[in-house]
């Protein structure tokens, strides 16, 4: 099977990429003390290495690869579910959603408190808040399915969300302390640096069962490239799965959106890439393949970041929609017809 | 093989007709006939199941359509849908797999049964030269025979098919009316579509449904010509039938 080769393509390409990632920062380090150091030697001369390894490198590389798998997985699902090749998180507007309750609890509840030394506790209640957000807008969606298959009506709705959500933080902003805000606005750039090692096993977790629960819905995504109608008529639960679908695209997106700011473009572009490369359209394929991407196309994003300008990090949505706009117009202008 | 009592279709509150008698045999292919807006595509999603009847039964032998699971319906009626079904980077033989979805396991994998079932159906439709082919640059016709092969691969003993002759040539109509005929008769399938080829729908089905403002009338399609309501149904002024060779006569006033 030449698209399993692919598969592990991919896999090797996110295993270098994430080499890259640890030996590559924004502080130059010696490959040789790098690898010492995660042997678990002690480099005596400089102990801060340690530190910036342990604490930073390591948990922003897999926030990276987990957030990359985890919004192309939740944008392959919403293609497929409005059968529309625009549809992805941030296009939607979910992710705004997600933004919203975000908005709510930092803005709101917490308006000095600073992300960073939010307790475990205050972490949950970002994510709880940001999936009630993504869920929220989720809902709407479905509601509004069946026009959704129409590009513009895809791409007016998300839009509209995108202003009415924006248009509440704005409020939200007016009366929040000049502390808040500014944490908002530095949130809102999107990095993967927020996630400290204490925080990164609920992220994991929460990102773990948004990618399994995808991947026990492949079979009845195939049937949905065929249409709601013909779908039921095959034998497949459709409410059941439209539930599946919106849980597991909520999941992903809130918690990604909590942990990492709203990150554009990603959602939307690595599947079609994905599919580009493996010429299929079974999920049992194209879901590993999302993810795998996606997983390495951000820590390249992240790379690019780090060492842009030595010394200081670019935010991630400076570049994700270099890699995200040129795919949107060639959907646009190649499938247009 | 299906039996409609006292049913009545339409969506939510609005009835779109109501107190339909009517009965599908095995092995027939039939067709159903009536003027735009009359409820033919509302009848064939009933019997679809896509929409629940708003009074009366349908069932499917002894049993009601409405207590099958999703699951059995699957196994029992298969459909062909109006609309073009459009996926990227699906083959032909992939999609006629998915015919196979009822009865693969959680992963949806195909088996070698599925395999043989799925090689039998491309046959069957005459599309095996096409199996390889992606689903997107096939012509109409050639998608629609995919899309009844997929019905065929889902080895269900009724098929659905709402007006599988629009959008084609006139030859096209012609081979995918023998190809459906041939199905019912050899595979002992219950074959039913909805169309508005009236002189091909007469030439090539077992029975006529003719559906008309607030009724429809079943019968061979020689019985429904010789009693007058096929030519109530198609002739005005000039257009005549001839229910002696079931054909449509237009004159030309130059």
């Amino acid at each position: 099977m030449k698209q399993w080769a692919f598969i592990l393509l991919l896999v090797l390409a996110t295993i270098v990429l994430a080499g890259c990632n640890i030996l590559w920062g924004s502080l130059s380090i010696p490959a040789r003390s790098v690898v010492q150091i995660l042997l678990g030697h002690d480099d005596a001369e400089n102990p801060a290495w340690r530190f910036i390894l342990v604490e930073s490198r390591v948990p922003q590389m897999l926030t990276a690869l987990l957030c990359g798998a985890a919004l192309s997985t939740s944008g392959l699902m919403l293609q497929t579910l409005f059968r529309n090749p625009l549809a992805g998180p941030s296009i939607l507007g979910i992710d705004a959603g997600a933004n919203l309750g975000v908005a709510l609890v930092m803005l709101l509840l917490g308006g000095t408190v600073t992300l960073g030394s939010l307790t475990m506790s205050g972490y949950l209640l970002v994510v709880a808040a940001a999936m009630l957000g993504a869920l929220a807008i989720m809902l709407l969606l479905l509601m509004l399915s069946h026009s959704l298959q129409s590009k513009t009506m895809l791409l007016i709705t998300g839009v509209v969300i995108s202003y009415v959500t924006g248009s509440i933080i704005s409020l939200l902003n007016f009366s929040a302390t000049e502390e808040g805000v500014h944490n908002f606005v530095l949130w809102g750039m999107g990095t993967f640096s927020n996630v400290s090692l204490n925080h990164l096993p609920l992220y994991t977790l929460c990102i773990a069962a948004g990618l399994l629960s995808a991947m026990m819905l492949a079979k009845p995504l195939d049937a949905l490239l065929l249409g709601e109608q013909y779908a039921a008529n095959l034998g497949v639960n459709i409410r059941r799965t439209r539930n599946g679908l919106l849980l597991s695209t909520g999941l992903l997106t809130a918690t990604t959106t909590a942990f990492c700011g709203p990150i554009s473009f990603l959602g939307l572009a690595v599947p079609h890439i994905a599919r580009m490369w493996l010429r299929t359209s079974s999920h049992l394929l194209l879901l590993p393949g999302t993810m795998l991407m996606g997983a390495s196309l951000t820590l390249l994003c992240n790379l690019m970041s780090t060492q842009f300008r030595p010394g200081s990090v670019l935010p991630i949505n400076v570049i994700t929609p270099l890699i995200g706009a040129p795919v949107i117009l060639y959907v646009i202008l190649k499938r247009s017809h | 093989m299906i039996t409609l009592r006292n049913l009545s279709t339409g969506y939510g509150r609005h009835t779109v007709m109501r107190g339909i008698n009517a009965e599908l045999r095995q092995g027939e292919l039939v067709s159903l006939l009536g003027p735009n807006g009359v409820g033919k595509s509302t009848l064939l999603r009933t019997l679809s199941a896509f929409l629940p009847p708003l009074a009366g039964d349908i069932r499917i032998g002894d049993r009601p359509l409405n207590q099958l699971s999703t699951r059995e319906r699957s196994r029992l009626i298969g459909v062909v849908l109006t609309e073009r079904t459009s996926v990227q980077h699906m083959t032909v033989r992939n999609m006629v797999g998915m015919g196979r979805t009822p009865y693969t396991g959680f992963w949806g994998g195909l088996n070698d049964e599925d395999r043989r079932v799925v090689d039998d159906a491309m046959q069957q439709t005459g599309i095996v030269h096409l199996q390889h082919r992606y689903i997107n640059t096939l012509s109409d016709g050639e998608r629609q025979k995919v899309m009844i092969a997929k019905a065929v691969a889902q080895e269900t003993p009724i098929i659905l098919l709402d007006e599988p002759t629009a959008f084609l040539d006139y030859p096209s109509k012609v081979e995918m009316m023998r190809m459906l005929l041939r199905l019912a008769h050899g595979m002992q399938k219950t074959i039913f579509l909805s169309t508005h080829d009236v002189e091909m729908a007469l030439q090539l089905s077992d029975r006529v449904w003719l559906m008309e403002e607030g009724r429809i009338i079943a019968g061979t399609p020689r019985q429904l010509a010789q009693d007058g309501h096929i030519a109530h149904f198609v002739c005005r002024e000039g257009v005549q039938f001839d229910a002696q060779s079931l054909t449509i006569q237009l004159q030309v006033n130059a």
